[in-house]
């Protein structure tokens, strides 16, 4: 076999393994827009702060440390204890949670029936203010995040491929163990909504807010809920890409990444989601190997888009979406 | 007592419909024309021109152009640090290709090229709507900052790949440049912020504004009552896309003299220019002017606040800035969604009143 197509083909599981990540982002993005009609551009931040978060209290971090150091004069950093990953990632779910219903209660609950584009720009105006929050209260260097997942290169793969095409895959371990995660929350999601009271609220809210109050669903407590939904699988994205690249800022962009994702899945399909991150990480990594060199790299930033916005023009609702029907 | 309609009697159709009805209104613009054109010039330094004039006459140049297409037309764009890149680098062309072509002539060119450029990634919002538009035009943003990077004929082959501003001259005064000198640089873009205003006012209160307001209002319903949405969508994107070329030229030539592509119109560009008409005001020139204004004054305020009177560290507050920037927005939105503009608004009726509300 020829070396480009072994090298495309590495390149090509690469790329479904980049795709379930952007998926797992993507996800959260249509748990929220589903239920509330919310488009959650915070969504990256939260994944962002969720791990950050993490950090901080796994290390035993002083919130605010250096706020008060600066107003008190004090020099206070840590608590000096140490958690275990299960209590931190426990921990910091219930932070999720209050999160979740502060969120709903001082800005979502004044915003009820305004227009989706008025929701989405108060969705950036909390992304702002949950960067700016997250940093101050745990500061804003780069962090390292280890949770125990396993990290490096799979060598069982590299073996076998190696022994195959005489050529080693390089496939990380995070990325299969990623993967297992969001198959695993893909079916847990379903099944939650599928065969829980809770659930069956959600889409009962998801279908028709009014019907579903009628019917006596509180939707305050659908949405405290799913906007905690929404900031576990940002937690749990936050923990695959911080064990990936660290904790950052440039986490945050990965909502950006996600954009795409949805437009091409649709907003509304949790199969989109996962379908449209396949899509877009299988198409940006082979667009990057095959013609990218031809016009000077880096193209990874812009072709989900331009894609997303080629296929938009075609089917404005997405490949999953729900048909867009307008009346006067 | 003086801010009042009657006394002040309208004789022809031309007064009726002009755009300050009242006269103590009028009067008051006259007199910040006034000031800004003939006293502040004398009385600056380098220090304010750089932090906070030059940023705010461009900035509100960008913000009224963006506000002509989100606030007037409905369309919401995330693109606009992308075009204000397309207007920088097309006046870097300009100016290095046609030296001896004055550079008012440069900076309008670049916003007509930008205008183009925003028509083409304005043809998708014919189709699709909303935040799905608004993401669209996402692509815009990286792709355009993407190809001022990788094409080196941009940036003349430099070996940085920064684009620098030579010194250009308007009426035989260095406005660009390393030897501009303070006030040149204000007065030149003043004349231009002056121009963009007066022009934008009177396109939106015309036939062209209210058809936009009919497409942002209802788009199905306008075209019904015989508003063609490609003209009107299209013309938005293409006068929004102007102004906001001719701020990015201005940025890039006048304030800023050297410009790396991602770092000064990233996509925190775009959000920075959208923050301003939402805190100022959707659908308001005026808005558009004390959003710009707010956003440039408040990174000033709390750093004078908290570095130099606190004595905090740099990053402590720009953290803080992060978040009260990100709260207002929200707050804006929940408390007052039509911004600044509408307390201003809402003053001045109070005002008419006064000091008999009965």
């Amino acid at each position: 076999m020829p070396e480009q197509v072994v090298f495309g083909m590495e390149v090509f599981l690469n790329g479904l393994m980049a795709g379930v990540l952007y998926a797992l982002v993507a996800l959260g993005f249509v748990l929220i827009y589903k239920a509330s009609g919310i488009f959650n551009y915070a969504q990256g931040v939260m994944a962002l702060f969720s791990a950050m978060t993490l950090v901080g209290v796994m290390n035993g971090q002083v919130p605010f440390s250096h706020l008060i150091n600066a107003i008190f004069g004090t020099e206070i950093h840590h608590f000096g204890w140490h958690l275990p990953a299960l209590a931190g990632i426990l921990l910091t779910m219930g932070i999720m949670v209050i999160l979740a219903w502060l969120v709903q209660k001082v800005i979502f609950k004044h915003l009820v029936n305004q227009a989706p584009i008025i929701l989405f720009m108060a969705t950036i105006g909390l992304a702002y203010f949950m960067e700016g929050f997250g940093d101050l209260m745990w500061g804003g260097e780069i962090k390292k995040l280890d949770v125990g997942i396993p990290q490096g290169i799979n060598l069982w793969i590299d073996e076998t491929t190696f022994n195959i095409f005489d050529y080693g895959f390089f496939i990380d371990n995070l990325d299969i163990f990623a993967t297992v995660v969001a198959i695993f929350l893909v079916f847990a999601l379903v099944a939650f909504a599928q065969y829980t009271k809770q659930g069956r609220a959600m889409r009962a809210v998801a279908d028709d807010h009014q019907a579903a109050l009628s019917v006596g669903v509180s939707l305050n407590f659908i949405w405290v809920m799913v906007w905690s939904l929404a900031g576990f699988v940002a937690l749990i994205a936050g923990i695959m890409w911080g064990t990936k690249s660290g904790v950052q800022f440039s986490l945050s962009l990965i909502a950006l990444k996600a954009l795409p994702v949805l437009m091409l899945g649709g907003f509304t399909s949790i199969p989109g989601a996962i379908v449209g991150g396949l899509i877009i990480g299988v198409g940006e990594k082979m667009f990057e190997f095959l013609v990218g060199p031809l016009i000077g790299g880096a193209t990874e930033n812009w072709f989900a888009y331009v894609l997303a916005l080629l296929f938009l023009v075609f089917r404005p609702q997405g490949l999953f979406g729900e048909k867009i029907i307008e009346r006067v | 007592m003086l801010y009042r309609e009657a006394g002040d009697f309208k004789t022809t159709y031309r007064e009726d419909n002009q755009t300050f009805p009242i006269k103590f209104d009028r009067y008051r613009y006259y007199a910040v024309l006034a000031v800004a054109f003939l006293l502040i010039p004398f009385l600056i330094n380098d220090y304010w021109v750089n932090a906070i004039f030059l940023p705010f006459l461009i900035y509100s140049i960008a913000a009224i152009g963006l506000n002509i297409l989100v606030g007037y037309c409905g369309q919401v764009s995330l693109g606009s640090g992308g075009f204000m890149a397309v207007g920088a680098y097309a006046v870097y062309k300009l100016m290095t290709a046609f030296p001896d072509v004055s550079i008012m002539i440069h900076v309008f060119l670049a916003g007509a090229i930008t205008a183009g450029v925003g028509v083409l990634f304005g043809l998708p919002s014919l189709r699709i709507k909303g935040f799905y538009l608004a993401v669209a035009t996402l692509a815009a943003q990286f792709f355009l900052v993407w190809i001022f990077n990788r094409v080196p004929w941009f940036y003349n082959y430099s070996a940085s790949g920064q684009i620098n501003a030579p010194e250009r001259e308007f009426f035989g005064v260095a406005v660009t440049g390393a030897n501009a000198d303070s006030w040149a640089t204000y007065v030149f873009c003043l004349i231009i912020l002056t121009f963009c205003g007066i022009v934008a006012r009177n396109l939106t209160r015309g036939a062209m504004g209210r058809k936009w307001m009919a497409i942002r209002d209802m788009d199905i319903a306008a075209e019904i009552i015989g508003v063609n949405p490609l003209n009107a969508k299209l013309s938005a994107f293409a006068i929004s896309s102007f102004f906001i070329g001719i701020s990015g030229a201005l940025f890039f030539s006048v304030y800023l003299g050297a410009v790396e592509v991602g770092e000064a119109f990233g996509i925190n560009k775009s959000f920075l220019i959208l923050f301003m008409i939402i805190i100022g005001g959707l659908g308001s020139i005026f808005g558009s002017f004390a959003g710009a204004a707010f956003l440039v004054l408040l990174p000033v305020l709390l750093k004078n606040l908290f570095v130099a009177g606190l004595g905090w560290q740099p990053d402590l507050a720009t953290h803080l800035e992060f978040m009260i920037v990100g709260g207002l927005i929200i707050l804006f939105l929940v408390v007052e969604p039509h911004g600044i503009a509408q307390i201003w608004r809402l003053a001045k009726e109070k005002l008419r009143l006064w000091p008999f509300p009965h």
